[in-house]
């Protein structure tokens, strides 16, 4: 009976994304997005890893959509962007793309045909991740933190230019 | 709550599903905003099959690759809109066909 939820939370997802990708307007796409991740995170405590779902709230949810509305609200696109977007959603260039989209899904589909299976139905606490990634993939975690590390100067670094430029202008 | 029983083929198909729609995206926009966007939602998609795969066997294993997608995601975002910044600077427009030559 509970396995309606999760029907019910896929189609939510898949709903969002869709929308999320066919609006004109940045700032209704990112709320539809944000729907569509807040779903996953569902999906994710109805299959048993509630740490993966706070994780999915707190940081895709929160952080990393929080940073595409700061930058929204930096550009200040506008009408003109609004309506200069919904032309370039028009007409035929949706026909190769979506084509393409189609036939890997379509593969994807097929190869998934012969594999019954079902989720263990167990819920996999916090502390077993914990405990797990700091034991066998704690090399993952400092790979994982030199990532975060050159994503952090690289950002600072193109956004340092964009402050001082700004300000040596005026 | 202890967790649900669904067909592994089920979870992955709405993963194939989720990631096709980003593919979609990516390949159908020009607006650099809406590419990263896509690429979020293909992401968040993989990461999706792994969290299924993860409670399938019952172990941590697929929630430790969903926190590494994690970082390689907020990492992607900081690079890339900063990137956003300087390309609107630059060229003033969003527009990816604009900003198709190296040194701007």
């Amino acid at each position: 009976m509970m396995e309606v939820l999760f029907y019910i939370a896929s189609a939510v997802a898949l709903l969002a994304t869709g929308l999320a990708l066919t609006r004109a307007n940045a700032a209704h796409a990112l709320i539809y997005l944000i729907v569509s991740l807040l779903a996953v995170a569902v999906l994710f405590f109805l299959m048993g890893a509630p740490f993966a779902a706070a994780l999915e709230i707190v940081i895709y949810a929160g952080a990393i959509m929080v940073l595409f509305v700061f930058v929204i609200m930096m550009l200040n696109v506008g009408q003109a962007g609004v309506a200069q977007e919904r032309e370039w959603l028009r007409g035929r260039s949706w026909i190769v793309p979506g084509i393409m989209a189609a036939l890997l899904l379509l593969e994807l589909i097929l190869a998934l045909q012969h594999a019954p299976a079902v989720t263990s139905g167990s819920m996999v606490s916090p502390k077993e991740v914990g405990l797990t990634l700091f034991g066998p993939y704690v090399l993952a975690v400092e790979i994982a933190s030199m990532l975060l590390l050159s994503g952090l100067v690289g950002a600072y670094h193109l956004g340092r230019r964009f402050i001082v430029r700004r300000e040596g202008r005026r | 709550m202890a967790g649900l029983q669904i067909p592994m083929e089920h979870v992955l198909m709405l993963a194939g599903l989720l990631f096709s729609c980003g593919l979609l995206g990516l390949m159908l926009r020009r607006n650099i905003i809406f590419m990263l966007m896509s690429l979020e939602v293909m992401l968040n998609a993989s990461a999706l099959a792994f969290v299924a795969a993860g409670a399938r066997w019952g172990q941590a294993d697929g929630q430790i690759i969903f926190l590494l997608i994690l970082s390689v995601a907020a990492a992607e975002v900081a690079v890339g809109l900063g990137l956003v910044l300087q390309i609107q600077r630059r060229f003033k427009t969003l527009d990816m066909d604009q900003a198709r030559r190296l040194r701007g």
